[in-house]
Order: C-alpha cells, then structure tokens, then sequence
C-alpha cells in the first residue's frame, strides 16, 4: 500500500467533476459550428475600404447637432419615446403579474404536501408559462410591424408591442426570481394555513424585492431603446428621428440622438441604484 | 383529542426512490391541552412527526391520523387547507425574511384570517400594531416593534418567531427546538410564554427538544423518537436514566455517502428495534 498521496487520484473524488468535463467539451463542440454558421468575420471591420467608410461617418458626428429648432424637436421626442417605454412597461405588468402567480411553482400547496403538483394546478401552470413563452417569442419589432398595420403609425403601437413582449419576459424572469429566493418563509406560512397570494406578500416578496425593482428598471431601460427601433418602423418617438438623420446620413444628428440615449440609459441605471438602495 | 395517529408511517417527499421511512408505524394520541417534550437524537425524525401533526406530510396508505377529530387526508384540499390555520408550526429555523420589519413578520401570524385586502393593507399600514407590540413584550422584545428582521441577533429571531405563535389563533403548537439559539436564562423564560400561552387557551403544545433536562423539567409527558419510531411514551416520573442513555445511544453513525448515492443500499449498521 503507497504511503505517496496522488494528487490526480483522490481517495475521495468528485462525483461532480466528470460531468463539468463533459459538459465544457460538449460546448466547444457545439459552439464551433455556431460561428462559422453566424459568418462570424472580425477582420472585415479592418480592411482599408471599411475603415475610410467608418472615419467619414463618424467624422460628420463632430460637433453634434444642437440648433434650437432641432433640440426641440428632440425633447419632444424623447419625452414621447420614455412615455411609450412606461407605458408600455406598465401595461406589460399588468399583465405579468398574474401571470407571474400563476406559474410559480413555489406557492403550490399541493407541491407541500406530497413534493408533487396536482393535475390540474400542473396544467394551469404549464398553460401560464406557455403563454410567456408564447408572448415573448415574438420580437417587439415583429409586433409592432403588425400593430402599425391595424392601428396606424404612431406611438399606440409601440405601446401595444412593448407591453404585449415584455408581459412575456417580466413574467418568466418573476417567477425564476420568486423561485429562487429563499423558499423557507413562504412555505412555513404556507405550513400555517395562509393563503398562497398573502405566503408570496409576506414570504418571498420582502426577500426578492429589491432584484424584482432592478430587473424592473433594467427592462425599462430595453423598453426605451426597443422604442428606438420600433421607431424606425414607424412608432414615433426618439427611432423615428434617428431613422430620418441616418437616411439622410446627418452625422451630427445622429451623434446628438446618441448622446441622448446615452443620457437615459445612464438614468435608468442611477434610479435602479437609487431604488436598491432604499430596499437595500 | 387533538392528534390521534394509528400506525402511521411517513415517507420522506424527497426520497421517494429508496425504501426508507421517516417515521415508521407510529401510534400516538394527544389529548386537547396536553403539553408534550419530543426528545430523541438528531435524525430521529422529531421534524418530520411536527410536520406530520401539520398535515404537511401525508401518511402511506394504512395508517389513521386525525386532528381535532378530523381526518385532514379524507378532505377536500381547500378546507384541509383551512384546517392547517387552526395549527401553528414553528420551524426551528425562525422564518423571518430578513429585509421585513418585524411588526409584519409577527401580525404574519394573523394571514390564515385575514382577506387577501386585509394581508395588502397591513403591508402598507400594520393592521394590528399593538397585537405585535403585546406579544414582542412578553419576550423582552417590544423596543424592536418596528425594527428590521436583519438587524435582530440569532436570539432575538427565534424569540420573534415565537411572537409570531403568540399573535396566530392556533389551537396546537407544533414547535421545533424553539431554544436552540438562547442562553439558558433566555431558554427558561421563553419555554415559559410559550407554555403559559398554550394553558391560556386550552392549546396542545407538542414541543421538539434537544435539552432533555428541561424537557423533564417542564413537560409532563415526554416522546422518545430515534430512527423513525416512538422508544417510549412517558410520564415524565417514569422516565429514567436508563431509558434516555438507550434513546441516545441507540443511533447509527452518521453516514457521509448516502445522500451521495441514494442507490447505494449495501450498508447495513445494526437495525434498532
């Protein structure tokens, strides 16, 4: 019997070890595929003709545009492009937050009492999750091409888009959120007879509260710039803009509008810290 | 009668692949208003008979259990629901979410009978401030009324935990090792409420203890529980040193694998009957 301890060959292994293994190498290999199919090429950005191409454009940027007429014109449109972001994200929590209830799996009390689902409540759960899925699956942009059709160009369909996407995503990352806070209070209030909604009110929201707050604002923050770009199919705000100074290649439109989105974006942020804070 | 449990036997939810039970073949009865220690080693299975008394856990088919007289198995979910309001289980870790105040960790207490409007509006403006300050106060507790839960000592938790119980309209408290974060003094005064309580209002306490001493000191009828099966069912006089050193000693060692390998059934210490 060696008395040399081998280092590689514990006495004790890691039953976890092979499987981390496997499952890195699994992923190089499916990976590697994924890049030549994507025509993934860097080095195109550097050859001379992209570069010239790139050093014009972005040399029209300076100065930024900042004529009177033109910045009012601006403030106007970003006041339109955060009014459809919140009220886009407001209806999409109205619409998430019983979704939400719906598919945590956590508030189930027959879950408690034998590890399992009823029936019943398995397919009420199943059929919320299906219709995030469902809900988010369909780019905010896709939905609004085919919101612009039936309501008109203008700010209504980037509203509609936007809540009708992002119910889908604020719903399945709640409920993970919930799922994956400590479980131990909800379910001894569970234990003690209270009803799901109030165990989720007194158990698991004081824990998750403040994530919830900052996933909140971070999709706020995707609602602005998903505003942007359905701005460009037609749905008002701050995207229409930039649509026209980029047909009309007015770099130091475009630097401006950038300058903006930069500025609420950094605004975003320092609310969702502000928010944390205070639930901290 | 409070509980009534006729041969029953518990398999553990998380282990349903393997064999074993957590409790095996248990007849027990509690009359309404009696106080009950339940000692035994770690792993006997005290959690999971408190567990079992709060109908979280179902028994395997053959075994009669019955609270207040009723078999909470034999009922519609919604109303073996609404019974578990008439059952307090504390938890031995207190369930306090940390960033909540503890005036709304205690009223917490009060969910089973509030609305769903009531429970929303006393996040807003507690409902029942002064029902949370009376109880806090029986546990030296009460300048904390409106203090947060992460800002409490380990003590001052459990003890919170404990007003949670005082402020619920439960007639049996199902306790787990509610001491274990106390000094001594602490240990006794806090025993104190918590039985003076249950005499108040004709509640059973059936109460998990890792002190035996304080459970002979207190409880009139002490459980032994070691691997899954009640050792005895006592008087607490006709309890002797004899019968705890067999309860304690009784245990298999700990076995480091087995929750790695649930599979592995080839080790076999010797079975305690």
């Amino acid at each position: 019997m060696s008395l040399v301890v081998n280092t590689a060959i514990s006495n004790h292994p890691d039953p976890a070890w092979r499987g981390r293994i496997t499952a890195s190498l699994i992923a190089l290999i499916v990976l590697w595929p994924l890049l030549i199919a994507s025509e993934f090429k860097p080095w195109i950005l550097l050859d001379a003709q992209s570069l010239g191409a790139t050093w014009h454009f972005l040399a029209s940027f300076f100065p930024p545009a900042h004529s009177k007429a033109f910045l009012l014109l601006i403030l106007q449109a970003t006041w339109q492009t955060i009014a459809i972001a919140t009220a886009g994200l407001t209806l999409a929590l109205l619409s998430a937050i019983p979704l939400t209830l719906l598919a945590t799996e956590s508030l189930s009390v027959s879950r408690l009492e034998s590890g399992r689902m009823r029936l019943a409540s398995t397919v009420v759960r199943q059929g919320a999750r299906w219709l995030l899925v469902l809900l988010r699956s369909v780019p905010e942009l896709v939905w609004a091409l085919l919101l612009v059709r039936i309501l008109g160009l203008g700010p209504a369909a980037g509203v509609l888009a936007i809540a009708l996407t992002y119910s889908g995503m604020l719903g399945k990352v709640y409920a993970e959120i919930l799922e994956s806070s400590e479980a131990h209070a909800t379910q001894s209030l569970l234990k003690n007879g209270s009803g799901r909604l109030a165990a989720l009110l007194y158990g698991a929201l004081p824990a998750s509260a403040s994530e919830l707050v900052s996933y909140t604002t971070f999709r706020w923050e995707c609602a602005i710039r998903g505003s942007v770009v359905m701005g460009f199919v037609g749905a008002g705000g701050l995207g229409q803009r930039m649509d026209e100074s980029m047909k009309m290649l007015a770099g130091d439109e475009v630097s401006t509008l950038l300058i903006i989105f930069v500025l609420l974006v950094a605004c975003a942020d320092w609310v969702s810290t502000f928010l944390r804070k205070r639930l901290g | 009668m409070s509980f009534v449990l006729n041969g029953v036997s518990i398999r553990h939810a998380s282990v349903v692949r393997s064999n074993s039970l957590a409790l095996i073949d248990v007849d027990l009865s509690i009359k309404q208003g009696e106080q009950v220690a339940l000692i035994g080693p770690s792993g006997a299975g005290k959690t999971t008979l408190l567990h079992t008394l709060a109908c979280v856990h179902q028994p395997e088919p053959g075994g009669e259990f019955s609270v207040f007289g009723l078999q909470p198995w034999a009922m519609q979910p919604a109303q073996r629901h609404a019974l578990r309001a008439r059952l307090f289980l504390a938890p031995q870790t207190p369930p306090l979410p940390p960033r909540q105040r503890v005036v709304t960790a205690v009223l917490a207490g009060r969910l089973p009978q509030w609305r769903f409007w009531q429970a929303i509006t006393s996040l807003i403006k507690p409902r029942e401030p002064d029902v949370a300050y009376a109880a806090l106060a029986r546990f030296n507790l009460q300048d904390k009324l409106y203090a947060r839960v992460d800002r409490l000592s380990g003590g001052e938790r459990q003890r919170c935990g404990m007003a949670r119980l005082l402020v619920s309209k439960a007639d049996a408290f199902l306790v787990d090792e509610p001491l274990s974060a106390l000094d001594p003094t602490l240990a006794l005064q806090t025993l104190a409420v918590v039985q003076q309580e249950a005499v108040n209002r004709n509640a059973t306490l059936v109460c998990s203890l890792h002190q035996v001493e304080l459970a002979l000191d207190h409880f009139p009828r002490i459980i032994g529980l070691s691997d899954g099966r009640i050792v005895f069912d006592a008087q607490r006089d006709e309890v002797t040193e004899t019968m705890l050193a067999a309860l304690y000693r009784n245990t298999p060692p700990t076995e480091p694998t087995k929750s790695a390998y649930p599979e592995d059934t080839c080790w076999s210490g010797p079975s305690p009957c």
